[in-house]
């Protein structure tokens, strides 16, 4: 039940979709927002859908294993589309019953806020199933080096976020192992009332956190002995360097968000 | 005789219907006899954790059936806790699910869940300490300022407390010194002598396996190659090295001096019986 947590999952594979820069991906995924959020009628969106389909489609990537993780949300999508669906005032009223108005312009709304959140979860997660989290730390590192100038400790934030990303598998395990043994020992953590089933935990959470704190431990140990001192002077086992295929997927990205704000400009 | 656990059939795979799927067990089929002391051999990777989490419940096989007294476990799957009281399973490295603020409660979290309370709870924890060797000034201890042996005997303490039919030990010595992995060795066997019950132990040590079990039974590529009394295993020295596995150092000596002409039963697998077993050519050829 734990292992079905699909965010930040990697895909292993070698498509163009893979071997793209993180920097490049990371500015996609960007731009792909800002278009999808600018888009206004069903050309754009079709448009977006289009790119979006010829991404996945050279990723190689399920559609199967993009879908599914959409469920966590569904709840949210389909709490967006309902408000949308009755708040939304307008002039041509198609349907009303009691304090019930709908028009078509919520209609409307409702279906393009649906699409659009389908389309950016699925958007972003293509950029998490095709890139591993370590890549895309790297990358957001180097995206980020700028705003070192400022005193920003860009460095420590992103092997935080490494560390954090490596671990959560771990901690996965972790947690599916602890909770097998208590239950071998008659632990209960699906029924009772939520006072009951929050006091289970305790005998969850506590190993949990002692092991934690003990791989946090042994970590830090094992960094200082290979004489890790933050990232002044640190250099790259793989250093990032842009190639031919990323300027041609910036040259695509442009070109479709260009489109977009060409169409946005004539209301399609 | 009846089997007390039979395990018919069983395949499990993880992660079906995605990239990652693999079957961890196939079509694996094994008996468990009461009162004896099944070793589950094999090495990392052969299916072994996960055959033992279906024994008690906690996987659910993908196919096939695990029979306890002669009934599907799954049948009644609100009853599958009572399975698991009956069939008591401690984890590898078990020390890490200690939790409690005192080694006794902890002990008691198991019984507890079994809905007993007072002096026969008491009893209990006291009797399960009994068995692991830990001293009463212990008990009021926290289970987090013990050593790492004393804490392995705090958590398989806690899962004898609840008297099961049949104890499960995975890899019950692992990371030990050899004093501890012998005393605790010894702990558990004389807890088999005095109550009677089923023990599976499962290990990659041969000789921890040799020394212990009355059958054997050999994992290997996600089914069972072999089962057999140490001797009969053994005797199989050259099919158990064709999985990766190898047989004790005495079988090793013994099968050495076959090997060279030394008419030994190379099957021998505890230092006595090399012993005799010289011993005897040694008369043989009317030496003493």
């Amino acid at each position: 039940m734990l292992k079905d947590i699909t965010l930040g999952q990697y895909f292993p594979g070698n498509t163009v979709a893979h071997r793209l820069d993180p920097r490049t991906k990371l500015i996609m995924v960007v731009l792909y927002i800002v278009a999808l959020f600018c888009s206004v009628w069903f050309v754009s969106y079709a448009l977006m859908a289009l790119a979006l389909g010829a991404c996945i489609a050279v990723s190689k990537v399920p559609l199967k294993s993009l879908v599914r993780g959409l469920k966590p949300i569904v709840v949210i999508i389909i709490f967006t589309g309902v408000i949308n669906l009755f708040w939304t005032p307008g002039e041509n009223l198609l349907f009303s019953w009691w304090i019930i108005r709908i028009y078509e312009e919520g209609v409307l709304r409702a279906l393009f806020m649906v699409i659009r959140i389908v389309m950016l979860i699925m958007g972003t997660f293509l950029l998490t199933y095709t890139t591993s989290p370590i890549t895309l730390t790297d990358g957001l590192e180097s995206l980020l080096g700028p705003l070192k100038k400022l005193h920003l400790p860009i460095h420590e934030l992103s092997m935080m976020m490494s560390i954090a990303l490596r671990f959560i598998p771990t901690l996965i395990e972790e947690t599916d192992k602890i909770m097998s043994a208590q239950k071998a020992r008659g632990a209960d953590f699906e029924t009772g009332s939520l006072f009951q089933r929050a006091k289970a935990l305790v005998p969850l959470l506590v190993p949990l956190f002692i092991s934690a704190f003990r791989r946090a431990d042994e970590l830090a140990v094992a960094m200082e002995c290979r004489c890790y001192h933050g990232g002044e002077g640190r250099t790259k086992l793989k250093v990032l360097r842009y190639r031919g295929i990323d300027y041609g997927a910036f040259a695509i990205s442009a070109a479709v968000v260009a489109l977009v704000f060409l169409l946005r400009h004539y209301g399609l | 005789m009846e089997p007390i656990i039979r395990v018919e059939h069983l395949t499990h795979t993880y992660g079906e219907g995605t990239p990652f799927c693999r079957s961890a067990v196939q079509d694996l089929s094994l008996d468990i006899y009461p009162g004896e002391i099944l070793g589950i051999i094999g090495h990392t990777g052969s299916g072994k954790s996960t055959l033992i989490q279906h024994l008690n419940g906690l996987l659910k096989p993908t196919e096939g059936r695990i029979l306890f007294h002669g009934r599907d476990i799954w049948e009644d799957p609100k009853k599958i806790r009572d399975v698991r009281f009956r069939v008591g399973l401690v984890f590898q490295y078990p020390e890490y699910q200690l939790f409690e603020e005192t080694v006794s409660k902890d002990i008691a979290f198991g019984p507890k869940n079994m809905g007993l309370t007072g002096a026969e709870l008491e009893e209990r924890v006291h009797e399960a300490a009994g068995f692991v060797g830990l001293k009463t000034d212990l008990l009021e201890k926290s289970p987090f300022e013990l050593s790492g042996g004393q804490k392995r005997r705090v958590a398989i303490a806690g899962v004898i407390a609840m008297m099961p039919e049949v104890l499960i030990l995975d890899e019950p010595s692992a990371g030990l010194d050899p004093e501890g992995r012998e005393s605790l060795l010894r702990k558990i066997r004389s807890y088999h002598k005095a109550t009677g019950s089923t023990v599976v132990l499962v290990s990659h040590s041969m000789d921890e396996i040799a020394e212990n079990a009355d059958r054997i039974a050999v994992l290997a590529d996600a089914g069972v190659v072999m089962t057999g009394t140490p001797h009969e295993v053994f005797s199989r020295g050259k099919e158990l090295e064709a999985v990766g596995l190898s047989v004790p150092q005495v079988t090793k000596v013994a099968m050495a001096l076959k090997e060279r002409g030394v008419d030994v039963d190379p099957a021998v697998y505890t230092i006595g019986e090399l012993r005799d077993e010289l011993l005897r050519l040694k008369g043989g050829e009317g030496g003493c």
